[in-house]
């Protein structure tokens, strides 16, 4: 079996796929452990459904270069829904319930009704789900990726300080000059562009998995805040590489094979966090 | 001058005003109580005084220094921090935010200032513990840490004893005492009355009628034998 790994990794869309999806892993949980801290997990989860809206435009008009579309489109949902979720007579929740399930209705319907695809069900199906897409990566795509991981992970470092702040106590940082809504703001968009970007990797229904899991994972066993966003970060590359490995050796959907390696990963912490308290 | 004087202060939202023409001054050295029921306005109050909110009308003038250097601000604890995962050196160091402006990291003063808070709030010995496993009290104190490390002259507090327990709360109003004898300008919203007018030096009293004046005037005052009686 060994021997299949490495002659696999020999191949250059393995390893495209094992950069990207370790890229994806790294930036989805450094994100996540500010948006569960800060209860905005569920937008993660609208946000991706409005993803899958945009693809579906972007598959309708035939795009060759469907992120034109998309990642404009999920990063203005992205900062309406944090404006709606502060100060407006639709309560975030609701609102959040009403654009994500709104933006799969519309995606299915128009993918529906204009597709010229024989195969339209498998079409929706390898969208929501991830398809074999991270396998057929190009070099122009990895590229992107690259460079978009690298800008999320500077932009995390560089204001480490400052989202622990904003995260922890809002009115106080406000109090202490920090303008809380740019640093707000600035989080949607990154969430946003970590959202399409895992969108390649396990489908926009499973994109909220990858950002949740392993900063509640690591939540269960670390004190500190720094050692919760090492540990998640760790874990989400651990888990992104065995289930990409996994699913290669085994045949099985890339997605939900990640999906389940976070979910066990989760399970070990908890134990974990039990026995320790 | 003062280090904040209010004038003619209406407070609330346009379609609603919660407090109407308040005056008051905080000088140096004061220790200041806000009283007053639930929802009359206390925290909107303080949340202008901070600038976090602009007020319907009237003026607040701020001393030069106090400008400069800050207030320390102890805000009303929210549900996100109950179970938060941080140090209580994580969250003291915080407080150094106000300094830092743009620049992400902070230096050796920072964590030299951060230490000697902690140490004035004696949690020493908890500086490695995650903020969810302390006490309600112990999590009152590392906020009242990460607020004296703004080392402004003022301390704005905003129901630091809610949710206490009697023995815990005289604790932590002797902290606060302290503090003040220390020279700290203390402005402290409170439910509490009796301790009121125990430590205050100046009551404000936000209800039907507003009040404004020392101690001993509040108690020879209507506002307080009214309060009393209910």
């Amino acid at each position: 079996m060994i021997k299949t790994l490495f002659e696999y990794l020999q191949y250059p869309f393995v390893q495209k796929a094992l950069i990207v999806g370790v890229l994806i892993a790294l930036c989805s949980a450094l994100l996540g452990v500010t948006l569960v801290l800060k209860r905005f997990s569920f937008i993660g989860d609208g946000l991706s459904h409005v993803a899958f809206g945009a693809m579906a435009i972007a598959t309708v008009l035939n795009l060759v270069d469907n992120m034109v579309i998309i990642l404009p489109i999920t990063v203005l949902c992205a900062v309406l829904l944090l404006r709606t979720g502060q100060n407006t007579k639709i309560k975030g929740d609701a609102a959040v319930a009403m654009i994500s399930v709104g933006a799969l209705a519309f995606g299915y319907l128009i993918m529906n009704v204009f597709s010229t695809s024989s195969n339209l069900s498998g079409d929706v199906c390898s969208t929501l789900f991830g398809s074999q897409s991270i396998l057929t990566l190009s070099a122009s795509d990895v590229w992107i990726c690259i460079s978009l991981s690298v800008a999320v992970i500077l932009f995390f470092v560089f204001f480490y300080n400052k989202i622990f702040a904003v995260t922890f106590d809002e009115s106080f940082s406000k109090a202490s000059g920090i303008r809380v809504g740019v640093y707000n703001t600035l989080i949607a968009i990154t969430t946003a562009v970590i959202i399409v970007l895992a969108m390649n990797l396990v489908g926009s229904l499973l994109i909220s998995a990858l950002i949740i899991f392993p900063s509640l994972s690591a939540m269960r066993v670390c004190k500190s805040f720094k050692m919760v966003t090492v540990m998640s970060a760790v874990l989400s590359v651990i888990c992104a590489m065995t289930g990409l490995i996994v699913s290669i050796l085994a045949g099985t959907p890339v997605g939900s094979t990640i999906v389940a390696a976070d979910a066990a990963a989760f399970a070990v912490c908890l134990v974990i966090g039990r026995i320790k308290a | 001058m003062p280090l904040i004087t209010v004038s003619d202060l209406t407070l609330g939202y346009e379609s609603k005003i919660i407090i109407r023409n308040l005056s008051f001054k905080v000088e140096r050295g004061d220790y200041l109580y806000i009283v007053g029921e639930n929802g009359s306005g206390k925290t909107t109050l303080i949340k202008t005084l901070l600038k976090l909110q602009p007020p319907v009308s009237g003026k607040i003038e701020y001393e030069d220094g106090l400008t400069r250097k800050g207030i320390g601000y102890l805000p009303q604890q929210s549900n996100i921090q109950k179970d938060f995962p941080a140090t209580v050196w994580e969250i003291v160091l915080s407080g150094r935010q106000k300094k830092r402006g743009l620049r992400p990291f902070y230096s050796s003063e920072d964590r030299k200032v951060a230490n000697e808070c902690i140490r004035r709030m004696e949690l020493e010995s908890l500086i490695k513990s995650s903020y969810r496993d302390l006490s309600g009290g112990q999590q009152q104190r590392v906020l009242l840490a990460r607020a004296l490390c703004t080392e402004g002259d003022l301390l704005i507090l905003d129901e630091p004893v809610s949710g206490l327990d009697p023995v815990i709360m005289e604790e932590m109003y002797a902290l606060v005492e302290s503090l003040n004898r220390d020279g700290i300008t203390v402005v402290m919203i409170s439910h509490d009355i009796a301790a009121a007018t125990r430590y205050a030096s100046h009551i404000i009293h936000i209800g039907e009628k507003l009040f404004f004046g020392t101690r001993d005037e509040y108690l020879n005052s209507d506002t307080s034998k009214w309060s009393s009686a209910k």
